[in-house]
């Protein structure tokens, strides 16, 4: 079975790829187009390390092919910073120190990001639910939290 | 040069130690640039992918592999016929065979053959087409359960001395400490209780599976990029299998996405190192997450009993228990650490434990975080709780009444120096949040957690530029901020600003032999050979200025970054800083650099207190985590951030383990749950905060005072939450995990 | 594999009766990716309903609501009228994984999966909601409750697919509400859930009420015994004891890593009582 040719968006950049039909966006992402930045933790959608935008919305990459990819828009970690600015979340996620190994960190930022894009305000409950699938081993989370907490506030004084 | 030289602790004002810096490995990390196991790939490289057994313990009678060699895109096919065998040396034998079955198939998920591939799809093919002839035998796969008489026996023969004849032979080893009188103490106490708590298999849940880009060649040399803990050891055991001179073989650590203990052996690195030896090119191989939980090492599940006497005003009088691990199917399960450490944190006249080393049809466990220890606490710790509510005494003062503080002889031998146990006691009582009201359903728990930490092989090289900033050469790959620590160490002892210092992790090519990043050794004694190499470049940098300004060495000292004339006699000179001493330094005798060398002593042992709130629904046995502090003794925190850190990430492990994380196996011996869905890792809405109170009491053995801090915070949070949670429920638990249907049960039989 | 992306329905009703070998509807493909790297599932073929229009829509119909077979779990979520009417069968749809999940998975792709612990299908049920089905031999709607038959099976014959989910007109002083168990609180599957949904008349008396359990039986189980405990009643505390001791004597569940049979057989009556409450509060029922 020949590859399938995918002409798609990634952080803005015209893109093609070409997949099996059977491989995921995070296989194509990683393995055709050297973009290592989303990681593979489960596979499953359990942990949330792969998580990229499509269209603007959060999703697994690990669950969606890329043959799906066609003619969307998909959002990675490796386009969250602005040429060599950082966005204020990678900024907090420093200060606050909320990354111990930091494998599950471009995807927590990647749903930190649609979280606050879509809930600029968020409770601490609300974070925590919307990064629910983003599993991080090191952390427990606190500083992760406060990290998006802060970002947030910073982000709402910003605008 | 006058020098304080000494590695003991002594009081000083810090600059740099005790900030809270920005970690050098942020800005990669937060952009995706950095690069973990599987983000490598090489020119012309394979895929490989294991085939597994689908039996918990099966003999394998042969195995076909020349379909799979057949098809189109496969470049070789390896089994355990392509290894040599190991006969002088037990323990890498036994990694090995975990590696690649040999006659048996021991666990469920054991590797028995692998591809190398020229994509990942035909090697997932080729898998389907290998051929393995079983007979399969009997498992068991619960400690209890194989210690009985007429259990499935694993190995034959391999039983220690220590063991007692008539035993099952899966009952591999028998450890004992302690001192004093056990019967004597027990007629001495007002209430003694026995108890038998059992906890459930654990995995360290690494968000990162292991993953490994090997090459080597005809030459007999290597180069190997793994995710792991300890890249010395990988060379070292991966030489040993393949046959290679250790000096042959270059491993360099990649980015490691979380370890706490799993990634200290190896799993995939002997069998792409034979893969690409058979077929001469580059060999990728990454684990799937329901490799990682079927076939690396989850921690110890145990079956441990307790016999404990106690007067009505809270004397520990007598402490017995009894441990049983089993380690999955070889020997070594951590049962050794948990007989050592079990009680530990008391002062006691008359205590003992024997532990059982036990093999299962289990994947082979690894280090975990303490290991051993948490499931020996989680026993101790509720068997006190309960006899201290039973008086009806507060539970944190029966523990301050019996705890060990320096000049105590522990129940595992050593007398202790100054510890910080009372320390973190006194906290606790000190702390609003043992004070704040408690509503309805709901419980408070506290319990004591101790943990040995070490020292071990470490070099370090420190090296001044030309421009005069100082880069640092450590051996042990950082899993929590340790490339931080060393730059401060550094930049403190230098008198020189952080951000003058960058602090790499060197591949096995660069410096001498290193001990993996365990035992929360490093920031003690990579810390330590950092802070040894600064003074050895301290001492030159003295003599260099002592040489440009035509004075004795002995008459410069070092202070606030610069080389200082000392004394009046050594005459008027300018301070040489830092840079000023690496412009000069090419005209003085070359580079500047400084190194050490040790296995330091002295790593300091570690204690710590937890208290946490629960709430329990009594119609579903449902457990919240309302509220959790945990107070530590770190020694000195080097940077508070990551202190902090390392007792949130414990203190949220042991959670997991506390409520909700547990292997479970079916009748046939296979996992059920290999994977995030059902090993339910704790998820960031099933928590609050977590609160952490650093207390330093200064290791004698380290230069500033520095203990480990990593591994204690899980030591203590399993009794923690299990005496909470038996408060809000009004029954007491003994077995772990406290999933809902288990507290549930519990709520129903009162 | 194939991958087909079909724009129109028919294409894909003909694409999936026509091939030859194991042809799968990949609508968000939660559920079918993991098969496929579980190795629990190797299609031939993938028919990816997204490209199809209407199935991307939320269109008002009859009174109710047709949820297309491609609208994901969050753009439910953010439909408020869809939400004003049905939140229960919202909020169960949107317990399904975490917030990556719910971009992508819909609420066919639930039903179709034909799990026992689907979150959206007891709260659909509960609802009256029908499944529009199309296949070769044209177009009918069948009770969702008819769509699984046992753990991964479907009714559907070759060659159908569910293209739609109907919900009937919710009418005035009507709720529904749904709850499952998990152990932690996010990314768990259901060891029970319940959907519950009530209609009251002027006086807050109970006049209809359809109860359906999950992860209980092979199938979601509609439990008619459990409805008939609310309808005439206030929905008072009397009634709710009835509705849990229904719910509880009609779960036949199994011992499984989620849960035990004693566990879910308790808890199930736990969650019908609790549904119910918020239900009644949506109703416009007294506290």
């Amino acid at each position: 079975m020949s590859k399938i040719h995918v002409t798609t968006s990634v952080n803005g950049d015209p893109t093609e790829f070409l997949c099996e039909a059977d491989e995921t966006l995070l296989d194509a992402l990683r393995d055709r187009l050297g973009m290592t930045g989303s990681k593979e933790g489960c596979g499953t959608g359990d942990c949330g390390a792969c998580s990229v935008t499509v269209d603007g919305r959060l999703v697994c990459s690990c669950l969606m092919l890329g043959a799906e990819a066609e003619g969307r828009e998909i959002g990675t970690i490796e386009g969250m910073a602005e040429g060599d600015t950082l966005h204020p979340l990678q900024r907090k996620f420093i200060e606050h120190a909320a990354l111990q190994c930091g494998i599950c960190t471009p995807g927590l930022l990647v749903a930190a990001k649609s979280l606050l894009e879509k809930h600029p305000d968020p409770t601490e409950e609300e974070a925590r639910y919307w990064l629910a699938g983003n599993l991080c081993r090191c952390t427990g989370y606190d500083k992760i939290i406060r990290a998006v907490m802060d970002a947030a506030q910073e982000m709402r004084e910003a605008s | 040069m006058a020098l304080d030289d000494k590695q003991q602790y002594q009081t000083r004002e810090f600059k740099v130690v005790g900030t809270r810096v920005k970690r050098p490995d942020g800005v990669d990390k937060v952009t995706g640039k950095a690069r973990f196991g599987a983000d490598m790939s090489a020119p012309g490289m394979l895929i490989a992918r294991v085939l597994r057994s689908p039996h918990a313990h099966a003999r394998i009678n042969s195995i076909d592999t020349s379909a799979a060699e057949a098809l189109p895109g496969v470049h070789a096919v390896v089994t355990r016929a392509d290894f040599n065998e190991i006969t002088d040396d037990d323990f890498t034998a036994d990694i090995l065979d975990n590696c690649m079955a040999g006659d048996k198939a021991l666990y469920d998920g054991h590797a028995v053959a692998a591809v190398a591939a020229n994509s990942p799809a035909v090697a997932k093919a080729a898998l389907k087409l290998i051929k393995v002839d079983y007979d399969l035998l009997p498992h068991v796969t619960d400690v209890d359960a194989a210690m009985a008489k007429d259990a499935p026996v694993l190995h034959e023969g391999r039983t220690n001395e220590s063991v007692p004849d008539g035993m099952s032979p899966n009952v591999l080893a028998r450890y004992e400490f302690g001192h004093g009188d056990i019967e004597a103490g027990l007629a001495k106490a007002d209430r003694v209780i026995e108890r038998t708590y059992k906890t459930e298999a654990t995995h360290q849940g690494y968000i990162e599976p292991h993953a490994c880009l090997a090459s080597m060649g005809p030459d007999g040399q290597a180069d190997l990029w793994c995710c792991t803990q300890g890249h010395y050891m990988v060379r070292n055991t991966c030489a040993t299998i393949m046959g290679l001179e250790q000096g042959q073989l270059r491993v360099t650590a990649s980015e490691i996405g979380g370890g706490f203990g799993g990634k200290t052996t190896v799993f995939l690195e002997p069998v792409a190192l034979a893969l690409s030896k058979k077929t001469g090119r580059p060999v990728k191989m990454v684990m799937s997450r329901s490799e990682v939980l079927r076939a690396t090492g989850p921690t110890a599940s145990s079956s441990i009993d307790v016999r404990i006497g106690m007067t009505k005003d809270g004397r520990i009088t007598a402490a017995f228990a009894e441990l049983r691990y089993q380690g999955g199917a070889y020997p070594g399960s951590p049962v050794e650490f948990g007989s050592m450490s079990a009680f530990a944190p008391y002062d006691l006249e008359n205590v003992k434990t024997v532990g059982w080393d036990v093999v299962t049809n289990r994947p082979k466990q690894a280090a975990y975080r303490a290991p051993g220890a948490p499931m020996a606490a989680y026993a101790v710790e509720s068997a006190i709780d309960e006899l201290a509510k039973g008086f009806d005494l507060d539970p944190l003062a029966v523990r301050l009444k019996n705890a060990a503080r320096e000049g105590t002889k522990a129940s595992y031998g050593p007398t202790f120096p100054a510890i910080g146990l009372e320390a973190t006691l006194r906290a606790a009582k000190d702390h609003p949040h043992w004070t704040a009201p408690l509503g309805e359903n709901q419980g408070r728990g506290v319990a004591c957690g101790f943990w040995f930490n070490f020292g071990g092989d470490t070099c370090v090289t420190l090296n001044i530029t030309p421009d005069g900033t100082v880069t640092v050469s450590e051996g042990n790959p950082d899993i929590g901020g340790s490339r931080a620590s060393m730059s401060m160490m550094a930049a403190e002892e230098l008198g020189i600003p952080y951000e003058q210092v960058r602090t790499i992790v060197a591949d096995t090519g660069s410096l001498g032999q290193n001990e993996v990043t365990d035992g929360s050794r490093v920031t003690f004694a990579v810390g330590l050979a950092t802070i040894e190499a600064a003074r050895a470049a301290k001492r030159e940098m003295c003599k260099r200025a002592a040489m440009v300004w035509g004075i004795e060495e002995d008459a410069v000292k070092w202070e606030d970054g610069a080389a200082h004339p000392a004394g009046e006699n050594a005459g008027k000179h300018p301070p040489m800083t830092l840079k000023d001493i690496a412009a000069v330094a090419s005209n003085t005798g070359g580079p500047i650099a400084g190194h050490h060398e040790a296995n330091p002593e002295g790593a300091g042992v570690s204690f710590a207190t937890h208290m946490v709130d629960t709430e329990v629904d009594p119609d579903t046995g449902a457990v919240k985590i309302l509220r959790y502090t945990v107070f530590q003794d770190a020694g000195k925190a080097v940077h508070p951030d990551y202190v902090e850190g390392q007792f949130q990430g414990g203190a949220v492990q042991g959670i997991g383990w506390a409520l909700n994380e547990e292997y479970i196996y079916g009748d046939d011996g296979v996992l059920q749950n290999a994977g995030f869905l059902d090993y339910r890792i704790p998820v960031a809405s099933d928590l609050p905060m977590i609160d952490t109170v650093i207390l330093e009491i200064p290791n004698p053995g380290h230069p500033y005072g520095v203990r480990g801090v990593g591994e204690t915070s899980i030591v203590p949070p399993l009794a923690a939450v299990s005496n909470s949670v038996s408060e809000a429920a009004g029954v007491r638990l003994t077995q772990l995990p406290m999933s809902p249907p288990k507290v549930l049960s519990a709520l129903h039989s009162k | 594999m194939q991958y087909l992306a079909p724009t129109t329905v028919e294409e894909a009703v003909s694409a999936l009766a026509s091939h030859s070998g194991d042809c799968r509807i990949l609508a968000g493909g939660t559920d079918l990716l993991v098969r496929m790297r579980s190795d629990m599932a190797d299609p031939d073929a993938v028919v990816d309903l997204k490209r199809i229009d209407a199935m991307k829509q939320i269109t008002p119909e009859d009174g109710g609501w047709r949820i297309g077979a491609a609208v994901s779990g969050a753009e439910m979520g953010e439909h408020a009228d869809l939400v004003a009417d049905w939140p229960g069968v919202v909020e169960a749809t949107n317990l399904i994984g975490s917030t990556q999940i719910q971009g992508r998975c819909t609420m066919a792709g639930n039903l179709c999966n034909a799990s026992p612990a689907a979150d959206s299908v007891p709260a659909m049920v509960a609802a009256g909601a029908v499944a529009r089905v199309v296949g070769p031999d044209g177009t009918r709607v069948v009770p969702v409750e008819e769509i699984p038959t046992a753990p991964g099976r479907t009714s559907l014959e070759k060659g159908e697919l569910v293209d739609a989910i109907i919900l009937p007109e919710r009418g005035a002083r009507g709720g529904d509400a749904y709850l499952r168990f998990i152990p932690r609180t996010e990314m768990d599957i259901a060891v029970v859930g319940c959907g519950v949904s009530l209609t009251l008349d002027d006086d807050g008396t109970c006049t209809a009420a359809r109860v359906a359990l999950g992860a209980v039986a092979p199938t979601v189980i509609v439990v008619p015994e459990a409805a008939d405990a609310l309808i005439g009643t206030k929905v008072d505390d009397a009634a709710l004891d009835a509705l849990s001791a229904a719910c509880s004597a009609a779960a036949k569940p199994i011992d499984d890593k989620r849960g035990t049979v004693d566990f879910r057989v308790h808890v199930a009556g736990v969650l019908a009582k609790r549904a119910a409450v918020i239900a009644k509060k949506r109703a416009g029922g007294a506290a």
